[in-house]
Parts: C-alpha cells; structure tokens; sequence
C-alpha cells in the first residue's frame, strides 16, 4: 500500500509526464490558452490514461510478454514485437468506447469533453504512459495507479500554464516571442520549479 | 516539376518549420536532445518513418474511404515504427536503449499524421515522399542545434569527444550542468523562435491584446 501511495506521489510530481518526460507538449502548448478548456482537456486525460494503462498492461502481461503464453501451450512465443501496434490499438478503440458509452449515459460529460477526447488518441502522453508501463515492468495494481497518477500530473501540469497564459496575454512580449515563443519559455520555468519536487521519497 | 520538388523539400526547413511554425511533434524534440548522438539517431528514424509513411499513404490514397482513413494511416505508420524499433534494436543497441520509449512514440509523433493527412492524402507518391524528407529535415534542424548546444555547455563533449576540457580532468571548462536538465531544452527552443522570427518577421504571431498603440502602429 505505501509503495502504491509513494508511486502515486512520484507520478504526479516528481515525474510529470508533460515537465518532466514532454509528453503530450503538442496538445499541452495549442490548446492551453484558456483554463476552461486546459481542465476538460485534462480530465479526459485522466480518464483514459487510468483506462488504458490497465488494459494495456493486461494485454501485455497476458498475451506479448516473453512465456507469457504458456497458458495457451506456447511457452516459447515472444511476441512483444507487437507492442506498439496493439497499444495503439487499443488506445484508439478505448477512446472510441468511451466517447459512445458517454454519448449514450453521461452527456453532459460528453458535451464538455467531446471535443478532445478524439484528440487524445493521438496525445504522445497515453501512449508514452503505456510504454513507460511496459518498460518499467508495472504490476496490475501498479498500472492502475501510474495511470491515474500520471494523468492527474499532466492535467494539474497544463492547468497550471493555461493560468499563467491567461494572465500573460496582458504583458509586453517582444515581438520575435509572442505567442509560441513565450510559451516554451514559461513552460521551462514551469519545468524547472517542478524540478524542485525530484529526490521525493514517501 | 524540378522547381516544386525542390520548394517541397526545402520549404520545411526555414519557411515552414515543423517545430517552430507548425507546433508539431514537440514532445521528441525536448527529451532526447540531451546528447547529439541521441538526437541524430532519432531524427534519422523519423526522417525514415516520415518519408516512407508518406509514400505509402500516398499510393493508396486513392483506395482509402475518408471515415476510416485515420485507422488506416495509423496502421502504416504503427508498422513502419515496428520496423524501425526493430532494426535499431539490431544495429544500435546502446542507443536505442537510451531512446527509451521515445522510438516507440514516433506513432503518435504529430509530425507524421499531420504531413500524412495534410500533403500524402492529396499529392503523388514522388512528391510525398521529398515531403516526408523536408519535413524531417526541419524537424532535424532543431534537434541538431538543440542536441548540440545542449551536449556542448552540458558535458564540454560532441558525439562523446571531449571539446572543452572539463575542471574536474584538469581542464578550463565548468561544466554547466542545467543544460542537460530537461527545462534547458525548452529555453534554447524558445529562444531559437525568436531567432527564426526575428529573421522571417512574417511568422510573428499577432498579440491577443494590444497595451502600446503608439510603439505598435503596423499590427492589428
């Protein structure tokens, strides 16, 4: 239990997909101009992310990992190869469920996220999740909190700058670095504060 | 013909940047620049994944029926990656070990989508191809200043030689260690915007709100 709590911990701050990893930075620095759609955006994350993490970490342990098909006889098989096709597969097919199980049960939710969870089939940031998943050899209930963990990182991440964006549209930016340019280099601040939090240990 | 092969190639380079003017595929851009090998490598594979995705989506375009077109480029490009993973687990292993997991999210590189659905689906396999290369080559003109700046001041080495002997082997150089942290890699993109901007003032982005009307007379 406390292991699962420090990797919460760590997944969130230490880290962040987006300041740590720069995963997800397309979508984090285009559509981060207004807080509003900076936290729709981010709870969708969550969403999905705390989905397919799990399922893909099923998937892999059960189905790709070297021996993992000794329950069907096949003990020899490795076909981890076949990883990233079937991760984002996956990810796609559980971005279309989700946005037709809302449609059908939760509209209202539908109607504040539709338009971003398409989006996030193509955000590196799920995918990256996965891979890390993989990479580091997560168990199930592992997984599970990775993924909500690093979901929450990102969406606490791009909440953060669409406030500072907000207020820094009122400021006198050099003309050579408006708009993008001034983007990267908040973001960089951002990255280094969040830097602060490395060496956390629960 | 020559003349547009040759704009289609280069465009990408200055004019339209992948990274500074297109905002795509920024996340691969930050993360492996720490060292130039590193960086090389990886422009190297998605240059290739680019260029081949955009062939072959550019073959079929005729074939692929709009509502599922998405699933359809994404398959190539999934199995172009594999390949690519595949031959660099073969060839370079010490390096694609350090790429980590970044190799296997060239998939969702925005670069290669957004070049797939916006040139491949409506261009002829040649020139789809030359576009797949420019695009790379913008996206690797970034990541060679970035992985070399990065790797110069970080460790005083390029591709692992030492250039600028470091305090600690008894040379002259501190080494300045913030370079290698991930935030420096997006100070020095900035500050490259800015480079490229002041140089094409064409790209400045207007400003959302307008504080000095006398200085700023020419916008809005």
């Amino acid at each position: 239990m406390e292991q699962l709590l420090s990797l919460l911990v760590k997944s969130i701050f230490v880290e962040n997909l987006a300041l740590a990893f720069f995963l997800g930075m397309c979508t984090f620095l285009a559509l981060s101009k207004k807080i509003s759609t900076a936290f729709g955006l981010g709870i969708a994350v969550i969403v999905v992310q705390g989905l397919t993490v799990p399922v893909n970490n099923l998937i892999y342990q059960h189905l790709l990992k070297e021996g993992a098909l000794a329950w069907a006889g096949l003990p020899d098989v490795d076909l981890s190869f076949l990883g990233l096709i079937s991760y984002i597969g996956v990810i796609a097919a559980m971005v279309q469920i989700l946005e037709m199980f809302l449609d059908r049960f939760v509209p209202a939710l539908y109607n504040a996220l539709g338009i971003f969870l398409p989006l996030i089939t193509v955000n590196c940031a799920i995918l990256g999740g996965s891979l890390f998943m993989v990479e580091r050899d997560y168990g199930f209930a592992e997984s599970v909190t990775y993924g909500v963990g690093s979901g929450i990182g990102w969406a606490l991440a791009i909440t953060a700058l669409a406030g500072v964006r907000e207020k820094l549209k009122y400021s006198d930016v050099p003309d050579g670095l408006q708009g993008l340019g001034i983007t990267f280099i908040t973001v960089g601040l951002m990255s280094l504060g969040f830097m602060a939090f490395s060496g956390i240990q629960l | 013909m020559a003349s547009q092969a040759w704009k289609v190639t280069t465009d990408p380079l200055f004019n339209n940047n992948p990274i500074a003017l297109q905002i795509l595929g920024i996340c691969s851009a930050l993360a492996v620049t720490s060292q130039l090998a590193t960086s090389l490598l990886m422009c190297a594979a998605l240059t290739a994944v680019v260029a081949f995705s955009n062939l072959f989506i550019s073959m079929i375009r005729n074939y692929i029926p709009s509502s599922i077109r998405i699933i359809v480029q994404m398959t190539i490009i999934a199995s172009l990656v594999i390949v690519v993973d595949q031959i660099l687990k073969a060839f370079a292993y010490d390096l694609a070990k350090q790429l980590s997991v970044f190799v296997g999210l060239i998939i969702t590189n925005c670069i290669v989508m957004g070049r797939a659905e916006a040139f491949a689906m409506k261009e002829p396999p040649g020139l789809s191809f030359l576009d797949g290369i420019g695009n790379g080559l913008g996206y690797s003109l970034i990541l060679v200043v970035v992985g070399t700046i990065r790797e110069l001041f970080g460790s005083g080495s390029l591709l692992g030689y030492q250039i600028m002997p470091l305090v600690k082997d008894g040379g002259w150089y501190v080494a300045n260690g913030m370079m290698l942290l991930p935030p420096s890699a997006f100070f020095i993109i900035g500050f490259f915007i800015w480079a490229l901007r002041a140089w094409k003032t064409e790209q400045v982005e207007k400003a959302d709100y307008q504080i000095h009307q006398v200085h700023r007379t020419e916008v809005i």
